[in-house]
């Protein structure tokens, strides 16, 4: 029985606390729609959510639509507020829409989110793997091979001479330790990801001083 | 880090250590965090399931009306009779109903290890601590303990419905709470792994075929069923009955029946008691149409 250690923290088993009925369709969800959000770093107009497999088949039962939109409002897996989260965006505006799609996934509860506003679009994949852990497998095209067993940051930047170096000097500076590191990037001169797992967890105020870095366009902080 | 149940047992008896202080030192570890941080969280997390149950056993109904007020029925019952298959027993089912018909309701509950498996380790804590009336610090270590044999499980198995059926929910629960009732009955490490490993060998193979999807029916009695066998299981392992199959090998048989079980019994609503024809009564009349695939 030697496989990669997915859960990392007691808490994940013993936890969360959440508005009910389902971990990984209500709870999990809603940290997929918030790592979108997180991601997008606002909150967007337009939301198109497809479902696969499990997600699919019983959303309505288990409010995982209305727990991944709760997360797109960056509300967390208690919130109460999660029960209301379909009126709430569409008051705020937001529009929403469900597709129930029957392709099969390698995961039984995957959705891919395609969320935006005139400035920008974002299109997400995550999966809910269990007990209300969430994982991000795509991110705008690019694939993520995240181990899921340590801290991840994720960083959207420009495909430019020294992004990679500012963003990992500040990474020194704070003596975190990048445990591994992967650049992609569709296109030369294009937009491209950095994906960097850390040794140790990792404050706000870095993931801050990373977003004024250069050539950074969005920073986000995966799994704890 | 342990990786399996021979190691977590084998940590806590070479250094004489209970299981849930093997449990709080590695988190400790692997989060940064101090014993305070570590023990404050667990203990919120006991204050949400205290309160789940309290909110159960006033009555509570779900959104469908599928679920809810049995958790009172069983109460009002243990007050006019003896339950044939005793007070510990019964209360522990109750509280553990209580739990998930409050879930089933969209109200605030703890995962262990899931949602829809949230009963079985509160039930019989709050049941269990009548009788051996632990002080608050055993109650929030019974839920390392829990923590401990679940993560190990996740790990090596899975505790999701979607992808291993009920057995990775109900049975993971179940088995998690039969260790940390050992644990709270004064019994061994390894009786608590005995009791995890005789509780999940009876849930091998259960399905997760909720009606019309929702976390209501079976999943709020599969819990009080879960919540008995723990009872038991935990009483037959302090009895010093031991599982012939190794637990490390019980969980991953339920891995490998997990992977071989269709996607029909698996989270979906497509098959076992959501497909019978009062399941698509039920699943019409909640939705108005059906989700059976055409």
């Amino acid at each position: 029985m030697v496989k990669e250690m997915k859960y990392r923290s007691v808490f994940d088993i013993i936890g969360p606390v959440m508005i009910g009925p389902s971990s990984s369709h209500t709870a999990g969800a809603a940290r997929i729609g918030r790592a979108a959000r997180h991601l997008f770093g606002r909150e967007p107009k337009y939301a198109n959510v497809h479902l696969y497999g499990s997600f699919a088949k019983t959303y309505k039962g288990h409010g995982t639509d209305v727990a991944i939109i709760g997360g797109l409002l960056d509300y967390d897996t208690y919130d109460e507020r999660i029960r209301d989260a379909l009126k709430t965006a569409r008051k705020n505006g937001m529009k929403v829409r469900f597709y129930e799609e029957e392709a099969h996934t390698d995961h039984p509860n995957t959705a891919r989110l395609k969320i935006g506003d005139d400035d920008g679009e974002l299109e997400l994949v995550g999966i809910s793997i269990g007990g209300g852990k969430a994982e991000i497998t795509e991110l705008n095209g690019f694939e993520l091979r995240l181990s899921g067993s340590h801290p991840a940051i994720l960083l959207i930047h420009n495909d430019r001479y020294g992004a990679i170096a500012s963003s990992t000097t500040i990474l020194a500076k704070h003596e975190i330790n990048i445990g591994r590191m992967e650049v992609s990037r569709k296109a030369q001169g294009e937009q491209a990801l950095m994906v960097i797992e850390v040794d140790q967890n990792i404050d706000d105020s870095v993931l801050s001083e990373l977003e004024r870095a250069d050539h950074i366009i969005q920073v986000a902080k995966i799994s704890d | 880090m342990f990786r399996n149940i021979a190691e977590l047992v084998e940590l806590a008896e070479s250094e004489n250590i209970q299981i849930s202080e093997v449990m709080i030192r590695q988190e400790m570890e692997v989060k940064e965090l101090t014993r305070d941080q570590v023990y404050e969280h667990m203990e919120k997390n006991l204050e949400v399931m205290e309160k789940a149950i309290e909110d159960g056993l006033k009555g509570v109904k779900s959104h469908s009306g599928l679920t809810g007020g049995d958790a009172v029925l069983i109460q009002n019952y243990m007050k006019n009779h003896t339950p044939l298959s005793g007070n510990l027993l019964m209360d522990a089912v109750s509280k553990a109903v209580a739990t998930n018909e409050v879930n089933a309701a969209m109200g605030t509950i703890c995962a262990t290890p899931t949602a829809g498996s949230a009963g079985c380790v509160p039930g019989t804590l709050f049941a269990v601590k009548n009788q051996l009336n632990p002080s608050r610090d055993q109650m929030v270590r019974y839920l390392f303990t829990s923590g401990a044999f679940g993560f190990v499980v996740a790990n090596n198995a899975s505790i999701s419905g979607a992808a291993g059926g009920c057995q990775a929910e109900v049975g993971s629960a179940a088995g998690m709470a039969a260790a940390a009732i050992v644990e709270m009955a004064g019994g061994t490490p390894s009786q608590s792994a005995e009791a995890m490993a005789i509780t999940l060998k009876n849930m091998l193979g259960l399905i997760c075929d909720p009606v019309a999807g929702l976390v209501e029916v079976p999943c709020v009695k599969r819990n009080a069923m879960g919540a008995s066998n723990a009872v038991v299981a935990a009483d037959m392992a302090l009895a010093g009955v031991t599982s012939r199959i190794p637990c490390d090998e019980v969980i991953d048989a339920m891995y490998k029946v997990g992977q071989r079980m269709p996607s029909a019994f698996r989270e979906t609503a497509q098959g076992g008691l959501a497909a019978t024809p009062t399941g698509r009564e039920l699943e019409a009349k909640v939705y108005g149409i059906s989700l059976k695939k055409e």
